[in-house]
């Protein structure tokens, strides 16, 4: 393949509000190769929307208008719904910031994993609970035989996001959106579960976009870094070099995080009337 | 007096029991971790305090009078609990205005208007932002408006479960910097569900570390700050955080 996995020039996103119309992704452009492209970025400057966007999942009144958003040489601006639903999951898959609502609360968690394994590769029923649970196991769900039978509302908030993660790795996507994807797991748990996604970045040559506010996370598991802040894009770096960035925005960030052995009264904050956000 | 006193807890979801022997003394005032693995049962000890777990045995206490199997009106006065899932938490067809002066008019407080814009300006969201509805508020905006409505019948107790997890640092050091000053101004007690162990460090006095539905061990916070947390499996976990250990 030639050219980057996904192209993205001008992207913005509007919504209508009372007071008029709001860009809240302001005309956005990125690239992304098959590697680790980390999306950080204070509460509301975009990063869900960006991410939506490339699945064409804004819904009205919201509008995306984009130069040029091509995903492996597909036009997506072009693309039908219907393509696009044939796209999304097998090829281009997100973890949503909000697992439960993305699950389906009248089904099991072992069901609509094994009906994700079934539309991805079907196999014989015996088979497929054996897949599902290796699947729980391999995102390090204990007593998967027990979790596989309990409905989205009976799981922690901690299993719920590694049952999503499970079913969007299941049929190997060329990219892999994830949305704040570990933000309610244990650091161990953490770890574990960057490393799975880390494994098929590397292993199987996918892209990953991973949208967080832990700037440390993003700092350990991407290669490059974009920072948001009111929809629009303040900084890119390497991101090893995420503790030398420059923007202002970007400093503040940094040292809004609390520190193991911290002695501070108060945590400094950003200002909020020169950093407006929509 | 105690604010929370919890005695050889156990709770259990139909067959499954998943807190174990939970014995805990939270002095009022003090500010109280909660952390561990995932599925370890923190979220459940919260909700049983809250009578959102029914099925329990052992002994619940709150500001000194036992608790009952189920949610009381008088107790949502004295304590309120922001929930992990600033999605599931608020209604979808209510605005931030009409779920913030929700408490008030259950329990027939009086000053709406003032209530609302103070409390929305406690925890740093516009006022632009009252009469939304939750799906035009980023996920950190929401986050906000659950703390906010903790806040509105001013408890002495809250019940934290992972209360910035969904935010931002830099939203996150607001309302960090919101609880405890809170705390520091009237009094408030916490119990704090949480996987960031510099939130614990900034935030608490104790922490108790959960696995497997038991708790491992409790400390005080000086112990996470100096890195000498003592069973293998709190080491553990501060190992993944980038913690340096230090000998116990
Ligand atoms: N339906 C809508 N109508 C109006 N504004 C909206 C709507 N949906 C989202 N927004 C606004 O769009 C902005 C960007 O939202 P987005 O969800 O992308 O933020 P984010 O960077 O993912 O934040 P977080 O870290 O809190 O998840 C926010 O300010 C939000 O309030
Ligand atoms: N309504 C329910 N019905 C059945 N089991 C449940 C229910 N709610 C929680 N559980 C189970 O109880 C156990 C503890 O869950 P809990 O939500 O307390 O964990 P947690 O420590 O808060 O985890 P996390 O850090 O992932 O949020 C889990 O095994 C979970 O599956
Ligand atoms: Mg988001
Ligand atoms: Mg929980």
């Amino acid at each position: 393949m030639t050219g980057p996995l996904l192209s993205i020039k001008n992207l913005t996103v509007t919504f209508p509000t009372p007071k008029g119309p709001v860009d809240v992704v302001r005309g956005i452009s990125f690239s992304l190769g098959r590697e680790r492209l980390g999306i950080v970025g204070e509460s509301g400057s975009g990063k869900s929307m960006t991410g939506r966007s490339i699945l064409k999942l804004i819904r009205p009144p919201g509008r995306v208008t984009a130069d040029e958003m091509v995903f492996d040489g597909i036009d997506l601006m072009a693309e039908s719904e219907r393509r696009m639903r044939a796209l999304r999951g097998a090829r281009i898959s997100m973890v949503m910031q909000d697992p439960k609502f993305s699950l389906n609360p009248v089904m099991t968690v072992g069901e609509q994993i094994g009906e994700a394994l079934q539309t991805h590769r079907p196999m014989p029923r015996r088979q497929l609970r054996a897949r599902v649970l290796e699947m729980l196991h391999a995102v390090r769900i204990n007593e998967p035989d027990r979790v596989a039978d309990l409905y989205p509302h009976e799981v922690s908030g901690g299993m719920g996001q590694r049952v999503m993660i499970a079913m969007m790795l299941i049929p190997e996507p060329d990219l892999l959106i994830a949305d704040e994807p570990t933000s309610a797991l244990d650091v161990s748990v953490q770890a574990q579960v960057l490393d799975i996604i880390d494994e098929l970045v590397t292993g199987k040559g996918m892209g990953l976009i991973l949208i967080s506010h832990d700037l440390n996370m993003v700092a350990r598991y991407c290669d490059r870094i974009l920072v948001m802040n009111g929809g629009e894009i303040v900084e890119e770096c390497a991101a090893r070099d995420l503790d030398k960035a420059r923007h202002p925005y970007t400093r503040g960030l940094l040292a809004a995080m609390p520190r193991m052995d911290e002695d501070r009264e108060e945590l400094p904050v950003l200002d909020r009337t020169a950093w407006a956000a929509t | 007096m105690n604010a929370i006193e919890l005695t050889h807890l156990d709770i259990a979801y139909g067959p499954t029991r998943v807190v174990h022997d939970v014995s805990l003394a939270i002095a009022e005032g003090e500010s109280f971790a909660l952390v561990g693995e995932s599925g370890s049962g923190k979220s459940t000890i919260l909700k049983a305090i809250a009578g959102l777990a029914p099925d329990w045995t052992g002994e619940i206490s709150v500001l000194g009078s036992p608790r009952a199997h189920r949610p009381d009106r008088g107790f949502a006065k004295s304590c309120q609990m922001v929930f992990q899932d600033p999605y599931g938490s608020l209604h979808p067809r209510k605005t931030v205005d009409d779920c913030l002066a929700e408490p008030l008019a259950v329990h027939g407080l009086k000053g709406r208007d003032g209530r609302v814009k103070a409390v929305l300006a406690a925890v740093g969201l516009d006022q632009r932002f009252r009469f939304r509805y939750p799906h035009q508020l980023s996920g950190g905006q929401r986050q906000r408006v659950a703390i906010a409505r903790a806040l509105m019948l001013e408890p002495r107790i809250l019940l934290l479960d992972e209360p910035t997890s969904a935010l931002d640092v830099s939203v996150q050091a607001e309302i960090l910097n919101l609880l405890k000053k809170l705390r520091r101004e009237q009094g408030l007690t916490y119990l704090l569900v949480t996987h960031n162990l510099p939130v614990v460090s900034f935030l608490c006095d104790r922490l108790a570390v959960m696995r497997h539905g038991r708790i491992v061990e409790v400390a005080h916070v000086e112990a996470l700050k100096r890195g000498a947390l003592a069973e293998p499996y709190s080491r553990e976990l501060y190992a993944a955080s980038g913690g340096t250990l230090q000998p116990a």
